[in-house]
C-alpha cells in the first residue's frame, strides 16, 4: 500500500509545477522593483530647460514630496500622460520634469501644445541624469519624499485611474 | 537589358550595405586584446531593460546603446569587471544579470539544480543497492533447485 502510494510523487510534483506555472502566467513578465527604491535621489547639476544659465542639483527636490517626471517631445506615450500630470498638480503636488534627451526649441514647443505642470523642468539632453536614475524608456515617474529619497517609481505612462489609486496615495503616504 | 539589371542590382547592393553601416556598427578602439574581450563578455552577460530577452550587445533600443557606452566608459577608466556590474545593478537592478548573484535572495534559485542532482543520485544508489540483494540473496536451496530445473528443460526441448 505504502508502495502504491509512492507511485502518486511524480502526478503530485507535475500538479505543483503546473500550478506554480499557471499563476505566473497572469503576472505581467514585464513588472519588476526598480533599483532605486529609498535610495537618494542620483546627485546631479544641470541647467533648467528655460534659463540655460541656472544651475540646479539635487537639493531642488529637498523639503517636500515631489513627482519627477522624465519626458521628452518625442515621447508619444509622454502627451497621453500630460492631462494626468496637470490633474496631480491641481491636487496641490510639486511637479518637476527632468526633459530628457531633447532639445530646448522642442522641449518648449511640446510644453505650449500640451500644457506645463512643472515648477521647474531640469535640462538632461544627453540622458546622463536618467542613466543614473535606471530610466530605460519616457515616461517615467519618481516620487521623491521630503529628505530628497526616492519611495516610489512608476515605470512608463500614469493612466487617467492610476492617478486616483497609485500616485496621490503614494503621495499621501509620503506626506505624513 | 541586362546591363541595366546589372546595374540596379549594383545599386541595391550598394543602398543595403551602406545602410547596415549606418545602423549596427559602432567603431572601438581598445587599448588590448583583454580589454576588448572584457567588453565582449560584459556587454554579453548584461540584458536589455527595455527589450526583455536580448543582451545589450544584441539589442538596437537606445538604452543599450547608452549602456555599451557606459561599460565602454568605465572599461577605460581602469574599473574591474565587479564595479562595472555593480554600477550597472545600482540603476537597472538585478534584473539585468542574466546570472544572479549568490545572495539571500538566489540561494533557492542556484540551489535547486544541486538539490535535485544530490537526490536523483541518492535514488540511483538506493535503487542499485535494492536490485543487488534481491537478485543474490532472496533464493532459498529449493527455489534455486527448481529454477535450475525449470531452465534445463526449456532448453533441451
Amino acid at each position: 500500500m505504502k508502495r502504491r502510494l509512492l507511485l502518486f510523487l511524480p502526478l503530485i510534483a507535475f500538479l505543483g509545477l503546473a500550478a506554480f506555472f499557471y499563476y505566473r502566467l497572469g503576472m505581467d513578465p514585464s513588472y519588476r522593483d526598480s533599483a532605486l527604491i529609498a535610495r537618494e535621489f542620483p546627485a546631479f547639476s544641470t541647467s533648467t530647460l528655460d534659463d540655460p544659465n541656472r544651475t540646479v542639483d539635487e537639493s531642488l527636490l529637498e523639503g517636500e514630496v515631489t513627482l519627477v517626471n522624465v519626458w521628452g517631445e518625442w515621447c508619444p506615450a509622454c502627451k497621453q500622460e500630460m492631462p494626468q500630470l496637470l490633474d496631480l498638480e491641481d491636487r496641490g503636488i510639486r511637479m518637476v520634469g527632468v526633459n530628457y534627451r531633447d532639445t530646448r526649441d522642442k522641449a518648449h514647443q511640446f510644453l505650449d501644445e500640451f500644457g506645463d505642470p512643472f515648477e521647474v523642468n531640469i535640462f538632461d539632453p544627453e540622458g546622463d541624469l536618467g542613466f543614473d536614475l535606471g530610466v530605460y524608456g519616457a515616461p517615467e515617474t519618481f516620487l521623491v519624499d521630503a529628505d530628497g529619497v526616492i519611495r516610489y517609481h512608476h515605470t512608463g505612462y500614469i493612466a487617467p485611474e492610476d492617478v486616483r489609486d497609485v500616485i496621490v496615495p503614494e503621495v499621501e503616504k509620503w506626506r505624513r | 537589358m541586362a546591363p541595366l539589371i546589372r546595374w540596379l542590382t549594383a545599386a541595391l547592393l550598394l543602398v543595403c550595405a551602406t545602410q547596415a553601416v549606418g545602423d549596427s556598427i559602432e567603431i572601438r578602439d581598445f587599448d588590448t586584446p583583454v580589454m576588448k574581450e572584457r567588453y565582449r563578455d560584459l556587454t554579453g552577460s548584461m540584458r536589455c531593460p527595455l527589450c526583455e530577452n536580448q543582451a545589450i550587445n544584441d539589442s538596437d533600443a537606445p538604452i543599450s546603446g547608452d549602456m555599451r557606452d557606459r561599460v565602454y566608459m568605465l572599461l577605460q577608466d581602469g574599473q574591474s569587471d565587479t564595479e562595472i556590474i555593480n554600477h550597472m545593478v545600482d540603476r537597472f537592478g538585478e534584473y539585468i544579470l542574466y546570472n544572479p548573484r549568490l545572495e539571500n535572495r538566489t540561494y533557492l534559485l542556484w540551489g535547486i539544480p544541486l538539490a535535485l542532482l544530490l537526490a536523483g543520485a541518492l535514488l540511483v544508489v538506493l535503487i542499485v543497492r535494492a536490485r543487488r540483494s534481491a537478485s543474490s540473496a532472496s533464493l532459498s536451496a529449493e527455489e534455486r533447485a527448481r529454477l535450475d530445473a525449470l531452465i534445463n528443460r526449456k532448453r533441451s526441448p
